[in-house]
């Protein structure tokens, strides 16, 4: 099944770079899912999340205010 | 405690590169090999005991602990104290701020947190200690506590809710005592310290060209500019020199860790601490990009009114620092 991946995040390096790990880990382990930037802050408060940026993997937050290593979000998608 | 630093720079600069003792550029290099090594290692230590005691003790703690308990007054002073021990990226302002109120934290509380958070953070206590050595940094860590606290309790005492933007408004009507459930991480000591190292080597990836930068400029003034120098226009008893160097240190901002050691530099030239601890702060405390990311949450006056008040304060604590120091 298909995941539904969210990056909650207003724009900032940190939320770049969140952006750029997740893409790496689902394009090189050829994971199928979709995924999303949130960066409108109201958005954004509906997860309830106080730091950016946040991981939600099919609408649970996974990981909030760091940016995760690739073996992570791996682990968190499998 | 840095000696052995002093004899690798003293040993690499006078005998492995043979410059003779005296010379500017020798001065220069060898002030700036020391600064460097010794700043680095701090750097390094501070920021991984923040992130250890962080790990441990999240944000959604500190908001849960605010709003469940009543302080009496003390709510000012704990959110400061907790400002200390959170590190924060200001692009975390805001939802930082939404959470808190949210959560049925008063205005000022907040600002409190808001305050004392980006002004005392790991890298400006890490790169104090290297530069002005213990005590000045721990008067300016209490100083950037009382100041938060301060600051704090005048804006809250202002009724700012109104100069809310409109959807924050409605937040806050439907605020609650809410307790976010809030599942702790369980994990072992050992399962958090590859994460917290890894933020560390990013953290100081971050701030290390900066920190370069700004210890090379410092070492250049430090090797040609004559002792005392700056006495002549910035003594203590010069009224202006306070107010100027804070509002000239407002807009500056992402290179905070370049500037402290320049400033460095031009206390032991002879501008008096507390003029230069009021600049550090503005460049530290307050910030344009900051401003720009709460326009989200307040609107035009509550923003301006905010920093005025922190600038005020800033401007007192430089004042109240050439007094007593």
């Amino acid at each position: 099944m298909s995941k539904v991946i969210k990056i909650l995040g207003t724009g900032c390096p940190k939320c770049q770079s969140m952006t750029g790990v997740v893409k790496d880990v689902v394009s090189e382990n050829n994971i199928e899912a979709t995924i999303e930037k949130v960066e409108d802050i109201m958005e954004i408060m509906k997860y309830n999340v106080m730091t950016t940026p946040a991981l939600v993997i099919d609408d649970v937050i996974t990981i909030k205010g760091r940016i995760p290593s690739k073996d992570e979000v791996l682990a968190l998608l499998n | 405690m840095f000696d052995w630093v002093q004899h690798i720079a003293d040993w690499l600069v006078y005998d492995v590169l043979n410059f003779n003792k005296g010379q500017h550029l020798a001065e220069a290099l060898n002030f700036f090999i020391y600064d460097t090594t010794k700043i680095l290692i701090l750097l390094f230590v501070v920021i991984f005991f923040m992130g250890i005691v962080n790990s441990y003790f999240p944000i959604d703690k500190v908001k849960n602990y605010l709003s469940r308990n009543k302080l009496y007054g003390l709510e000012y002073l704990m959110a400061s104290l907790f400002g200390v021990v959170t590190p924060f990226c200001s692009c975390s302002s805001v939802p930082l701020f939404i959470g808190f109120v949210r959560g049925g934290i008063p205005l000022g509380v907040t600002f409190a947190f808001l305050i004392t958070s980006p002004l005392v953070n790991e890298v400006a206590v890490g790169l104090f200690i290297g530069l002005f050595g213990i005590k000045t940094t721990v008067i300016y860590v209490i100083s950037g506590v009382l100041l938060g606290t301060i600051s704090g309790v005048i804006l809250q005492k202002l009724k700012l809710d109104t100069y809310l933007t409109p959807w924050v408004k409605e937040v806050l009507a439907t605020a609650q005592k809410e307790q976010d459930a809030f599942i702790a991480e369980k994990q072992t000591l050992s399962q958090r310290l590859p994460i917290i190292w890894d933020e560390v080597l990013k953290i100081l990836k971050g701030v290390v060209p900066y920190v370069l930068v700004g210890i090379a400029i410092g070492g250049l003034m430090h090797g040609y500019i004559p002792e005392g120098f700056f006495e002549k226009y910035m003594a203590k008893d010069n009224l202006f020199a306070v107010p100027i160097a804070t509002i000239l240190a407002v807009p500056m901002y992402s290179n905070a860790s370049g500037i402290l050691p320049v400033a460095q530099v031009l206390v032991a030239k002879g501008i008096p601490l507390g003029t230069a601890i009021a600049f550090m702060m503005g460049v530290v405390g307050l910030s344009l990009p900051e401003a720009m990311l709460l326009k989200k949450v307040m609107t035009f006056k509550l923003i301006a009114i905010f920093f005025s008040v922190v600038t005020l304060c800033i401007i007192f604590s430089g004042y109240l620092f050439n007094l007593i120091l």
